[in-house]
Order: C-alpha cells, then structure tokens, then sequence
C-alpha cells in the first residue's frame, strides 16, 4: 500500500498577510494588496511597485543570532515554518528529528544580503565580506538554518524551477513521504526586492511597467501588461496520512499528483511557452491522482499576465478540459507574483477554499483578453468535487501541475 | 513501478586538470594537482589565493554562439559534460522517449560570476546601491536564477520530461543524482542527465570562504595546498568543475543494448541539525545516511570495495568523515580503499559531488581507485586506508561515495558493478 501524503499545517507570509486566516480574509475580500515597494527607493526602476509583507516583524519568529545571520528571504521561511508547525499541532522541535524533513524551493537565495556584502567587498576600503555571507547567500541557507533549529534531520531539499518549484517541492514531500519520512515540510519563500535582484527580474521583459498598483498585473485581461514581482509565500506541513490520523490531525487535503515537463525551449521576446508540453503537465498530474479532468472542480492557473503566455495557458486548459475547463481562479493579482513562493501561495489558497467551503472569486480579469476565455469564477461559491489543479510554469521552459483533493470542510467559520 | 532500477550508461566530465571524460581520469589516476595560484582575477588582496581552475574552451567544447552568449560559465559546463555523457551513452531519443528524458542538475552557488561581474558594472564598483538596471546584460534575469541550469541543456538535448535544479549547497551533486534515481525508480522518468555544475572562482566567494577561514592559506605551494587526511592540511582549495550522467532504466539500456558502467545501488541524505557549517565530531548522520544507501542496495559493509571520501582537507571534515565510516561499516572501515580526489582537482562545491560519482563510475569500469595526493603525514585521527599519493588497481564491484555541505546536509551514495539479473 503507498503511503499517501496530506497536508495538516498551513503557514503563509505574504502580501495578502501574515497567516492563513489573514491570507484567506484578504482573498475573500478580493483586496489587491500591491503597493508602492518600499524596501528601497524604487524611483529610478521601470517597475516600482510589489508585493511586500505588511508589518512583517521578523524578530517575532526567530531570535537576534539567527537573524543577524540570515537574508530577509529567510526570516519570511522562518516564520511560515513556524505557523505551520503551529496550525499543524506539532511542536517547534521534531520529536522524532530523524521523522523530519524540510524541501524548499528557492530562485533567488539571500540576494539582499548578498548585495549588501557585494557592496562591501567592491566599495568598501577593505576587500572583504562579513562571516555570514557564506551562510546566507545560497540558495540552501533557509533549509539548513530551518534544519537545525527544528531539528528536521531527515533527507531535506532544495529546488528551483522558477515559479514551478513552489509545486515542486510539495510533490517532492509527497515522494519523501512515500519512501518512509513521515512529515516533510515544503513549500517556498522569496524576497526578490532588492534593487539587484529587481534589476535582474527587469531583463526577464515580463515585469510590469504600469504605475498604478491596482492596474498593473491583470492576467487574462485585455490590458495585461505583464506580472508586479512579490516576496513571501507558503510553507506547508506535508504527512503520512497515518501518521496524521493516529495523532488526531486536521487534515487539508492530500497532495495526490504531481506532474512536470519541460519546453525545451527559452523564454524569449516572441515565445509563449510550449502548449502541449504545459498540458502534459496538468495531465501527467490527473493521471498520477487518478482523475478524469472532467472531474476538477476548479483551477489555479500561472497567470504569468503577459498576454501571448495568458493566451497559451488557456489553451493548455482547453486542450486538457477538452475544450470545457471546469471553473478558474486566481488570487496572484492580490499579491504579485512570488515567484516559486507565489506557487506554493495557491495551494495554500486552494486548500483554504475546500476548509472554508467556499471557492473564492477571481481576481479579474475584468475585460477577458482575446484567447482568454475561460469560466472564470465571479462570485464566491460551494466546491463541488473538492478537486483541485494548481498550475505553474517557471521562467525558460518549466511546467509543473499538482493535483490537490480536499478534506471535507472543518468547522472553522468562514471570517 | 517496483522493481525499476537505474544505471549509468554515459559519463561527461569538465574538471581541473582536463576537460574531458578520459583527461579528467587520467588526472586523478596519475595523481597530477590541478591546483594552482588564481588567474582569472588579481587574487592578492585575499587570504587564500589559489583554486583549480578549468581549462576550458567553450568552442572545442561545441558550444553554439548562441549558447557561449547567453550561458554563464557553470551552465556552459554543463552543455559540454551533457554533450559528452550523451555521446558516450550513444542516446538517440524518440519524440515520444523525450517526453520521459529529464534533467536533474545540482548547483551551490549557480550564477554567482556572472552576478558579480554584472554587479560592479551596474553599481559602479559599489558605489550604488540603487544599481543601473539599464546597465546589465541582457541574461541577468537567468544569472540570479540558477534553474537556466536545468533549462539551458533540456533545450540543447530537447528533453521534455521533468526538469529541475538542485542546490543543497555541498551535497546539491549526489543529491542531484539521487533525485534522478527516484524519478527513474518511480517510473516518472526513463532517461535523465543527470549531474552539476558550479563555477564559484569569483571575488565574492572567494572573500566568503577567507571571512570564515575555510580555504586554505598555503599560497606559496598551490600544487601541494589541498592536503585532505594529511595532519599538516589547512583548509580546501576552491575550484570549477561539471559532470554530467546519463542515468537510464535498466531495462531499457538492456534492451538497446547500451554499455552500462554500473547501477545505483543506493541513495540517501540526512541533516545534522547541528550547525550551519559545523560538523558534529561522531559522524553520526553521515553515517546514518551510508547505511541508509548500503541497506537500500542490500550490500554489506564488507563488500565495500571503495569509498569517495568527501576528504575537503579541513580537520573538522576529516575527522567528521573518519568517524562516519567507522560507524557505518565498523571494522570493514579500516580495510576498505578510501581516497579523496578533492586533494587533485580541488573543491567545486556543488558540482564537486557529481564529479565525484564519475570518478565512481570510472573506477568500477577500469578497475583502478584514484589515489589522495599530497598525503605524507599521519593525523592519528584518520587512521584508515586513504589510499596515498598512487592509484591503485583493484577490482571494484561496489563503490560509495559521500558528500557533506553547510546547512548540515550529509548524503551518500553508493555504485554497484552491474545489476544483479533481474527477473523478466
């Protein structure tokens, strides 16, 4: 019998809120929580505005020596790992360390931090960085730090497949799951808002160069202008399903497929990413989950908001729902783009809709872009088959689809 | 999808001291140092001034224009191990078997040159923090996301299957490896290039390795300064490096008729939970994680015939990994060929791990352990069999190979001659 993987433990630091329940308020409320980025002055940029966490207070999650030795990114996995413990029931320490893993995703690493040290070592009077930059820089920083201090000391991770990973690494849980680790956290943070890393982002040619918050990232609209770049993300509590029941856990849902491909081909100023291999994806993971696509009871697409890529993932969806998708859904306007942090923000998100019972209305588009047309959701409604498919595509080629089946709604009220 | 086993049919390695498959082994089988004082940049003001570097050029290599543009220098090893694994392999792919081919690269640092090349140009030699985006090159965006990797030789070898990155740091090589092994086990993949690359000889970490007194000092004696299991060692050596496999369902390289070098036998990774670079003295969960690997391909401590040490040539490291193999194999520990070829072509962090299971590879194919060069005085605290200074023949039917990183990550893999005859 394989084992199966359910998901017993939300933790969410994102634009929309610190937590699941604030991230839920903010997605019923459909309240776009884009705004000027103010971690620098972003004058000078074409792109000034993001997501940013609101009142993020990293000194509440982690103490003065871990902080001082970590990037911001960091800090944001440090407190989602911690209120997933939390809402998972589990302690802050693993009590069988062996029993616990931890794979996250990662495509910017500590670049705060690391261009604050580039700054030293280049403009400094001496050619040197702090003790922390080995530390803190790579992309493995956050898994290892996170390691030590719950002691999670079974086989960890980390990917990158841009904004793919985020699925990624809960399909890689699920497989750790599988083998014999009983709870794998995974999931993602990012924080690419710092004037390095958002100049790097501006040569992708996706980001969005329109100066009004509430207008400048609109997937599926006729006025899509590309994507407003946004830290933070979800970590989640992935288990062994008996291990969850026989400690009395509340249990999500289960991560039950997973299915990734590859374009074999770059992203350039004229591509629009492969259809049939994103389709292969979306359908590698309803065979893995053993669904018939007419059975998905809702979708959470990429929104990438760059019109031809809008365009090929409708019809990706098409080409998967036989021409009839079951209803879609995005909350990626509400927050930017994370990246592979923004991915693991939309299980999040579908998760939260089968525990509150309520699927929540799309964040646009208002006016459907030509190609565009899908039944997007317009107002808030019952899940049917409690069958979710969460879709993501990474920069330069990366597909990735999960397929997530619901638990039947706990009795938390809907706020 | 029980009963899916993986092999190895194609090998490509970049390493210091010959960028080829067949330069690469001679290297280590004659015990010639691949390290040397650093040349691509004025490396005076720093602590540790030396690294093996690759001699590497990316046109004899076959790299397009295209490719030399737009790739950073890690990536472009990776196209060339890929282009060499695949020809050793004599892969012909259909359409349809390129839905199932995938990529599994491992990278610690990723794009970390060419950001900092473009750094000092878009902030004006740190003057700026707010930097010039309009001054950056046009592949930035792919330079600060290390999966162009993974995306970069899918496009070359048009692989449509799964494709991904990995970086754990110092174990992102067998880890690499070992995540390609399970999606050929779990029947999600039937070919993957497999393997990683990192070219991390670059001011910046550099300066971070000096920060922490991590690399070696011996600036007066480059070719003698990566010194692992000697008592008179002071750090590793900094150094560039790819290897790419070709990882294949058994069955079917069985089929078309494929030479096989060796099967995996075993994966598997453990945290320490200790320290983001501190290693707890007793080598307990890199021990933990070679038995986990013995126990997976059903091979007993001894039939161990070698072991690719992680051997960085620090006094925590090789006292950390000393213990380890005893714990994990007990007396068998002391008989067993250990050898660390980080002491010839230095250590290329992430990708050092993958060329590490090439050399695996290599040994069980030609019957020949690489030795540990530079080795002439005892530290009474490694007291086992690491195999000094000459290569040695012997067959080798199972070979283990471990990796150990910041963040407390310890993997271990192990390599077995051929695969046992599987039931039809």
């Amino acid at each position: 019998m394989t084992a199966r993987a359910v998901v017993t433990g939300i933790g969410v630091v994102a634009p929309s809120g610190v937590g699941a329940d604030a991230h839920w308020r903010t997605v019923l409320a459909g309240a776009r929580r884009t705004g000027p980025i103010t971690l620098f002055d972003p004058a000078g940029y074409p792109t000034r505005h993001g997501g940013q966490v609101p009142d993020f207070t990293a000194d509440s999650h982690a103490d003065s020596r871990q902080l001082v030795q970590t990037d911001r990114w960091t800090h944001l996995g440090f407190a989602a790992t911690r209120l997933a413990l939390a809402d998972a029931g589990l302690p802050e320490r693993a009590p069988d360390p062996y029993g616990y893993a931890v794979t996250l995703a990662s495509s910017s690493g500590g670049n705060l931090f690391g261009q604050r040290e580039l700054q030293r070592l280049w403009g400094g009077p001496s050619r040197t960085v702090g003790a922390y930059q080995s530390i803190a820089w790579f992309y493995a920083a956050s898994v290892g730090q996170l390691s030590i201090h719950h002691q999670f000391k079974g086989p960890s991770g980390v990917l990158v497949a841009e904004t793919a990973g985020g699925l990624d690494s809960l399909a890689h849980a699920a497989r750790a799951v599988r083998r014999g680790t009983p709870v794998v956290i995974a999931g993602a943070t990012e924080c690419p808002l710092s004037p390095y890393a958002l100049a790097c982002q501006l040569r992708s040619g996706l980001l969005s160069d329109v100066d009004d918050p509430q207008r400048a990232y609109r997937p599926f609209d006729a006025s899509a202008s590309g994507y407003l770049p946004a830290e933070g993300g979800a970590v989640f509590v992935v288990e062994e399903l008996g291990h969850a029941l026989a400690r009395g856990a509340r249990i999500y849902g289960e991560v039950s497929g997973w299915g990734s491909t590859h374009d074999a081909a770059h992203t350039t100023a004229d591509s629009a990413g492969d259809v049939g291999q994103y389709a292969r994806a979306m359908r590698l993971a309803l065979d893995r989950a053993d669904v018939a696509a007419a059975g998905i009871d809702v979708v959470l697409p990429d929104a990438l908001g760059v019109p031809r890529y809008d365009r090929s993932e409708a019809e990706s969806l098409r080409a998967v729902f036989a021409d009839r998708p079951p209803p879609v859904t995005t909350q990626k306007p509400l927050t930017g783009r994370a990246h592979q942090g923004g991915s693991a923000l939309d299980v999040a998100t579908a998760l939260l809709a089968f525990a509150h019972d309520t699927l929540p209305a799309s964040a646009g588009p208002d006016e459907v872009a030509d190609g565009c047309e899908l039944d997007f959701l317009r107002e808030h409604r019952r899940p049917r088959s409690r069958l979710a498919l969460v879709c993501a595509r990474g920069f330069d080629g990366f597909n990735s689809a999960l397929v997530l089946r619901g638990a039947a709604p706990t009795r938390r009220e809907t706020p | 999808m029980t009963g899916r086993r993986t092999v190895v049919t194609g090998v490509g390695v970049v390493a210091p001291g010959g960028a080829s498959r067949d330069r690469f082994w001679k290297t280590i089988t004659e015990g010639r140092t691949a390290t040397r004082r650093i040349s691509f940049f004025d490396p005076s003001p720093f602590r540790s001034q030396i690294a093996a570097e690759c001699d590497f050029d990316p046109v004899a290599a076959g790299l397009t224009d295209a490719e030399r543009r737009r790739a950073d220098r890690y990536v472009q090893f990776a196209l060339a191990c890929s282009a060499e694994a695949v020809a050793d392999a004599q892969l012909v792919l259909t359409d349809a078997e390129r839905d199932r081919a995938g990529v599994v690269l491992g990278t610690a640092v990723g794009g970390t040159m060419a950001l900092e090349q473009e750094y000092v140009t878009v902030s004006d030699h740190g003057r700026r923090w707010l930097v010039d985006a309009a001054r950056g090159g046009p592949y930035l965006y792919q330079a600060l996301v290390p999966s162009s990797l993974a995306a970069d030789v899918a496009c070359r070898h048009g692989l449509h299957g799964p494709a991904q990155v990995v970086s754990t740091g110092c174990t992102s090589g067998i880890d690499a490896i070992g995540y390609a092994h399970q999606m050929i086990v779990d029947g999600e993949a039937d070919v993957v290039l497999a393997g990683a690359a990192d070219s991390p000889i670059s001011p910046v970490t550099v300066a971070s390795f000096d920060a922490i007194k991590a690399t070696s000092p011996d600036n007066d004696d480059p070719a003698h300064a990566s010194r692992p299991f000697d008592a008179d060692r002071h750090g590793f050596v900094l150094a560039e490096g790819a290897a790419v496999l070709v990882l294949e369902e058994a069955g079917r390289a069985r089929r078309r008729g494929a030479h096989v070098y060796c099967e995996v036998a075993g994966y598997a990774s453990r945290s320490n939970g200790y320290h983001m670079t501190g290693l707890r003295p007793d080598g307990l969960e890199m021990g933990l994680a070679v038995s986990d690997a013995l126990r997976q391909g059903r091979i007993a401590p001894e039939q161990v015939s070698y072991i690719s040490a992680h051997g960085s040539g620090t006094r925590q490291n090789d006292r950390h990994e000393t213990a380890a193999f005893k714990r994990a194999l007990g007396q068998a520990a002391y008989r067993v060929p250990i050898s660390s070829i980080k002491s010839m072509v230095g250590h290329s962090l992430g990708a050092i791990g993958s060329i590490e299971m090439a050399a695996c590879a290599l040994a069980i194919e030609f019957g020949v352990v690489p030795p540990t060069a530079n080795w002439s005085t005892r530290d009474p605290e490694c007291d086992l069999d690491y195999v000094p200074n000459e290569a040695r023949e012997v067959p080798v039917n199972v070979a283990l190979s471990v990796g150990s990183g910041f963040g407390g990550f310890q993997s271990a893999m192990v390599f077995r001659r051929r695969p046992p005859a599987v039931a039809a």
